[in-house]
């Protein structure tokens, strides 16, 4: 059992055991939510988290592990929503406008990927950061002026193949009376992709090439006296990130059955990313779970908590109005500042060292 | 003559105004060690960063072998075989000791694979487990046994003393396991006892015969030591090579080295 688990993390365990149980019970109610919850908003919450904790993983792998700060990467994640978006959209809703959207969106996040990184990941870190937010803005506008082909601001809403319609009904669980629609499946291939794609990048980190993305990370100038090519490093760690994100665009597309500049390529998205990975952990993959799981359940349900809260202090002063649902961004904001402040490392950072401390304290 | 392992020809680098090496022409072969000597700011640790690709030069060209490498980076030429320790330590402090020298046997088995690394090579790189890799682990480990580290193996760099950290820079260099071995005053600052670690595996280094070692020290006994030949720098310009004898005995480096030239002084400092 021990050995499937270091096999497919890589050898890269929790290390924490408050860290092991956050995951077992997030993985747990991912993998089971379909048959847990009713609800339409849970069900696409879930596969929501299924979806950024594959982008902030990728988001990680430029950030924490090489310690590139680009803010193109809602860029890439864009590129797979509208690559799957429009090829449904033009090409009908077959399997193969899905192979060949995603392959298209592919190529041309790996060849933006490649480009940027060649002509800018040698300039300093601050203007390697302008440039990404520079070429971000740039496509975002773009896809939002070329309107007869991406729709515009609007966007487009498509039919996505059988098998993931809402409308299919495959088959009803005989014990538990659940009807298995396409939605269910659409919900099992998000999330088993999202998987997939999680594992995969635990175990790039934890290859020869991780190792050498961290020592750049470290120390960029002696990594290149011990003959690793910094520039060439990093522009495969971008490469791979931006293909991590692509994928992740293409999931989220397939889920909505809609691509639109407001659900890919908004700087708000960027900005909920680099938080995600922040209260998470940088340079810790785990941190991608817990940060995205934490946002997106205080972004889809601190409004309806508050809107309860605020009924039940009604009759009190203030109170009601502090805890009025329009008031939830400011209560996010007390929440990040609390989480940065009592985590500093992030939390699976924080939990790490914590579980390092008390291993050592019984020795000494 | 044997083809020198490197050489500098007409050598220079300018910062602003500022002509910090200017223009250097030596030779350095297979099997020998030469101390280069100066006083502060004389462009020693310059000249090494322009030999080993740190710095661009603004003239001049470096050869390894014969072959011109002043186009190659500071990761091409390591890969090539010119190995370097830094006077200023410069490690993965988050790293440990074994993890800083495990990354080193990994750039030199990978160079090793050369063109053979190819397509495969770099897809085993991106998909198999580092922590897999016994080879590379287990030759990291015989370099932090030759500076006396392998007990402090899972130590992280940041928490290592001073000394330590000198020594760990040193088999860093070792685990490229280069032809041109450049010491920049590997012993700096450390404790007494830990000084002949470090110069055992100079002498050791020495008496295999093949290596090309530089040697940037201001400990003149370890210079008469250890050294087959010294080179004396001042303000940038190369002012005296020779025998190490003939060397320290020479007028021109009494005053180089010292700024002044009463012989006793010299004595004192030599000594003292």
């Amino acid at each position: 059992m021990s050995g499937i688990a270091d096999t497919l993390l890589s050898g890269d365990l929790p290390r924490s055991r408050i860290l092991t149980a956050l995951l077992g019970v997030i993985v747990g109610v991912l993998a089971l939510a379909p048959l847990l919850f009713d609800g339409a908003q849970a069900i696409n919450t879930a596969a929501k988290i299924c979806v950024f904790i594959v982008l902030a993983a990728s988001y990680d792998l430029l950030l924490g592990y090489t310690g590139i700060v680009s803010f193109a990467h809602t860029m890439f994640f864009g590129l797979g929503a509208y690559g799957v978006g429009l090829a449904l959209y033009g090409w009908g809703a077959t399997w193969t406008s899905v192979a060949a959207g995603l392959a298209l969106a592919i190529v041309a996040g790996l060849a933006l990927a490649l480009v940027i990184g060649l002509v800018s990941l040698r300039v300093k870190a601050i203007f390697y950061a302008m440039i990404t937010l520079a070429v971000a803005s740039a496509f975002a506008i773009l896809a939002g002026q070329l309107s007869d082909f991406t729709g515009g601001e609007d966007g487009r809403s498509f039919r996505v193949p059988e098998l993931l319609r809402p409308a299919t009904l495959l088959f009803r669980l005989p014990l538990l009376n659940i009807d298995i629609t396409g939605r269910t499946a659409a919900y099992y291939l998000v999330a088993g992709s999202a998987a997939g794609l999680f594992l995969s990048a635990l175990r790039v980190v934890n290859s020869p090439f991780g190792r050498v993305l961290q020592a750049i990370r470290e120390n960029e100038f002696r990594a290149e006296a011990i003959g690793f090519d910094v520039v060439t490093y990093r522009t495969l760690g971008n490469c791979l990130a931006a293909v991590m994100a692509v994928f992740a665009g293409a999931l989220y597309a397939l889920w909505l059955r809609y691509v639109g500049p407001d659900t890919t390529l908004s700087f708000g998205i960027m900005l909920d990313i680099l938080l995600m990975v922040v209260i998470g952990g940088m340079g810790t993959l785990y941190g991608a779970i817990i940060g995205a799981t934490l946002f997106i359940l205080a972004q889809s349900y601190l409004q309806k908590l508050m809107g309860a809260a605020a009924k039940s202090t009604q009759g009190i002063p203030v109170l009601p109005d502090l805890l009025h649902p329009d008031r939830w961004l400011l209560w996010l904001g007390v929440l990040f500042v609390l989480s940065v402040y009592f985590f500093p490392a992030g939390i699976v950072g924080t939990l790490r060292s914590r579980a390092v401390t008390q291993e050592q304290l019984p020795k000494t | 003559m044997p083809t020198p392992a490197i050489e500098t020809r007409d050598l220079t680098i300018r910062f602003g105004g500022h002509v910090a090496v200017d223009a250097v022409s030596c030779a350095f072969h297979a099997g020998t060690l030469t101390a280069i000597v100066g006083p502060n700011g004389a462009g020693k640790t310059t000249y090494f960063n322009l030999i080993s690709g740190q710095l661009p030069a603004t003239s001049g060209t470096v050869h390894l072998d014969a072959a011109d490498i002043s186009h190659l980076s500071a990761a091409a030429r390591a890969r090539r075989g010119i190995g370097r320790a830094f006077q200023i330590t410069n490690l993965f402090p988050n790293l440990s000791t074994l993890e800083n020298v495990r990354l080193a046997t990994q750039s030199r088995a990978r160079s090793r694979a050369g063109a053979a690394h190819g397509l495969a090579g770099t897809l085993r790189e991106l998909t198999s487990r580092w922590d897999r890799d016994t080879a590379v682990r287990s030759r990291a480990l015989d370099y932090l046994a030759e500076v006396n580290l392998a007990e402090k193996r899972d130590v992280p760099v940041v928490a290592l003393s001073h000394g330590d950290k000198r020594k760990l820079e040193v088999a860093l260099m070792m685990a490229l396991e280069p032809h041109v071995f450049m010491f920049d005053e590997p012993t700096a600052g450390m404790s007494v006892d830990e000084v002949p670690v470090v110069l055992d595996l100079i002498k050791r280094l020495k008496a295999r015969g093949d290596a090309t070692i530089l040697l940037v020290e201001h400990k003149m006994d370890v210079v008469r030591s250890l050294a087959d030949r010294i080179v004396v720098l001042h303000n940038g310009r190369l002012v005296a090579d020779g025998a190490p004898a003939e060397v320290i005995a020479s007028p021109i480096v009494q005053e180089a080295y010292l700024g002044i030239a009463p012989t006793k002084a010299v004595e004192a400092a030599l000594h003292g």
